[in-house]
């Protein structure tokens, strides 16, 4: 009986939900018993109160828009320089040999510490926060660009060059389709990390949009605000990554 | 991702292009970075000299000051990787081992895993204080995701025979755990450990740079603000080593052969 629960679509995710919203009326519960400190924790009841309020209030939308151009900003800066870069080690096979490490070497690196030398460099703005994402980003889309190209099937390379295709030829109809699902994963990745720090970065320097928002409530000690638009932004990540995850499956359905 | 060098076998004479190609390319590297410094083209001191950022690492090094932030920052992020560590490894088994409770509950580690982990700071604040507690907090919590995700991948690859014959020795709970789940899991534990090192590394030193009065993060930060640029690059310089090494170092671990010979 159990494992033809277990085996069922809806039950396993339905109650991993119901137990989610057991724990919160039990926090609710001992909050309300004093138990809990409610100038910690507030009660889950008035953090959902408070949503609509920031929502209105906070320009959350206009916050939104800031946030998710500052992503657009990266992610076209991702696409340029980390597909450049990807190609033009994949056509260079020495430099190729001679940097490769140092790139994996950076994507293990801690870039986002690097953001007071950014604040120096760029100023407290929106530049600073995209080429903090940018900068994040950069080694996954470079990696799987080289890893897309060097990975065609040498059997198509051969068909192409058999047809007496020239290089451009080559590239436009082989190489380039064949790399792009696997370009696509870098990309996914680095627009993640991207997202991570954008949203970081916006809340250590206390500028842009929904990172600001939380340090601003935070500040303020609106304490249901707080926990409102961290609940707000963890849901607009989820959200993202979701979608992300989603287009990439659509655009390589045997994975 | 591409393994980095995964590109063949490499012929000697090829070695050596490479090793003269990198050689080249940091030397330019370096003339450029010194050429820029000279020309004034920057605020002065945004790109300050090599010899400068030389001297200020030798300075850095030379003083107990950074040695004493240095061990408060590594206590704070082993304390992190301990208490993640452990944790993220517990629900990894649970989920990795229990076909229901990865159906129910992995969908929240995967996809809350790679949400933005310092605006949780506030709240870490209000929990456990602005002193290390706060800090240690930031670390668990960036530590714990990669950290499960990778134990309850582990879990599923163990080979089923390895639990068939714990089974048919009757072992206990705690004898599966220690006698096969963990040396089977070698690897993945390993690799979600230097992930979550990573992280955790990112997570601790950046709640020091917002609010804190010590560590490296702190230092940094103070650099800043006081714009001593020859500082802060010399503590950049130092904790990109630094994370950059212990990330090489327990990679190591994780590569089946490294291991000494008994």
């Amino acid at each position: 009986m159990r494992r033809a629960f277990a085996d069922t679509r809806f039950g396993p995710p339905a109650v991993g939900v119901a137990s989610l919203l057991l724990a919160l009326a039990l926090l609710e519960a001992l909050i309300a018993a004093g138990v809990i400190n409610g100038f910690i924790v507030p009660r889950p009841s008035q953090i959902i109160a408070a949503i609509p309020r920031i929502i209105v209030e906070e320009d959350v939308l206009d916050r939104f828009l800031q946030t998710a151009l500052e992503a657009l900003w990266a992610s076209l800066l991702l696409t340029v320089v980390g597909i450049g870069l990807g190609m033009l080690l994949f056509r260079f096979r020495l430099l190729r040999l001679a940097t490769e490490t140092w790139v994996a070497a950076l994507a293990s690196a801690p870039v986002v510490l690097m953001y007071p030398l950014f604040l120096v460099i760029f100023g407290r703005s929106a530049t600073t926060i995209v080429m903090i994402g940018f900068a994040a980003g950069l080694s996954p889309v470079i990696l799987k660009t080289v890893e897309g190209f060097a990975g065609t099937r040498k059997v198509l390379l051969d068909v192409g060059r058999s047809f007496r295709l020239t290089n451009t030829q080559l590239f436009h109809k082989i190489l380039l389709p064949a790399a792009l699902p696997t370009i696509f994963v870098g990309l996914r990745l680095g627009l993640i990390f991207a997202m991570i720090n954008i949203v970081g970065v916006e809340f250590l320097i206390n500028f842009g949009g929904l990172g600001q928002l939380i340090n601003e409530l935070a500040e303020r000690y609106d304490l249901p605000g707080t926990y409102g638009a961290i609940f707000f932004v963890v849901l607009v990540s989820v959200v993202f990554f979701f979608c992300a995850e989603r287009i990439e499956r659509w655009l390589r359905p045997g994975m | 991702m591409a393994a980095a060098g995964n590109v063949g076998a490499i012929a000697p004479t090829a070695q050596r292009h490479v090793l003269w190609l990198r050689a080249a390319i940091i030397v330019v590297v370096l003339a450029v970075w010194e050429a820029v410094a000279a020309s004034g083209l920057l605020f002065r001191d945004v790109v300050p000299s090599l010899a400068v950022i030389g001297k200020a690492i030798g300075r850095l090094l030379a003083t107990p000051d950074f040695y004493r932030n240095l061990s408060i920052t590594a206590a704070e992020i082993a304390g992190a990787l301990l208490i993640g560590g452990l944790a993220g490894v517990v629900v990894g088994i649970a989920i990795g081992a229990n076909r229901f409770l990865a159906r129910a509950y992995e969908s929240f580690i995967y996809y809350l895993g790679p949400t933005p982990k310092i605006i949780f700071f506030p709240i870490m604040i209000m929990w456990f204080g602005v002193g290390p507690g706060s800090k240690v907090a930031m670390g668990v919590l960036s530590c714990f995701f990669p950290i499960a995700v990778s134990a309850a991948g582990g879990m599923r690859e163990i080979d089923k025979v390895l639990i068939r014959v714990g089974r048919s020795f009757r072992v206990t709970a705690w004898q599966m755990v220690s006698k096969i789940y963990l040396p089977a899991m070698r690897a993945p534990i390993v690799n979600g450990i230097r992930l979550g090192l990573g992280v955790a590394i990112i997570g601790t030193l950046l709640a020091e740079t917002k609010l804190s009065n010590r560590g490296l993060g702190y230092l940094i930060i103070q650099a800043y603000s006081v714009f001593d640029m020859p500082r802060m690059y010399a503590l950049l310089t130092v904790l990109f080593v630094l994370s950059i090494g212990v990330n090489a170092l327990i990679g190591r671990l994780a590569t089946p052969g490294r291991r000494g010979v008994d």
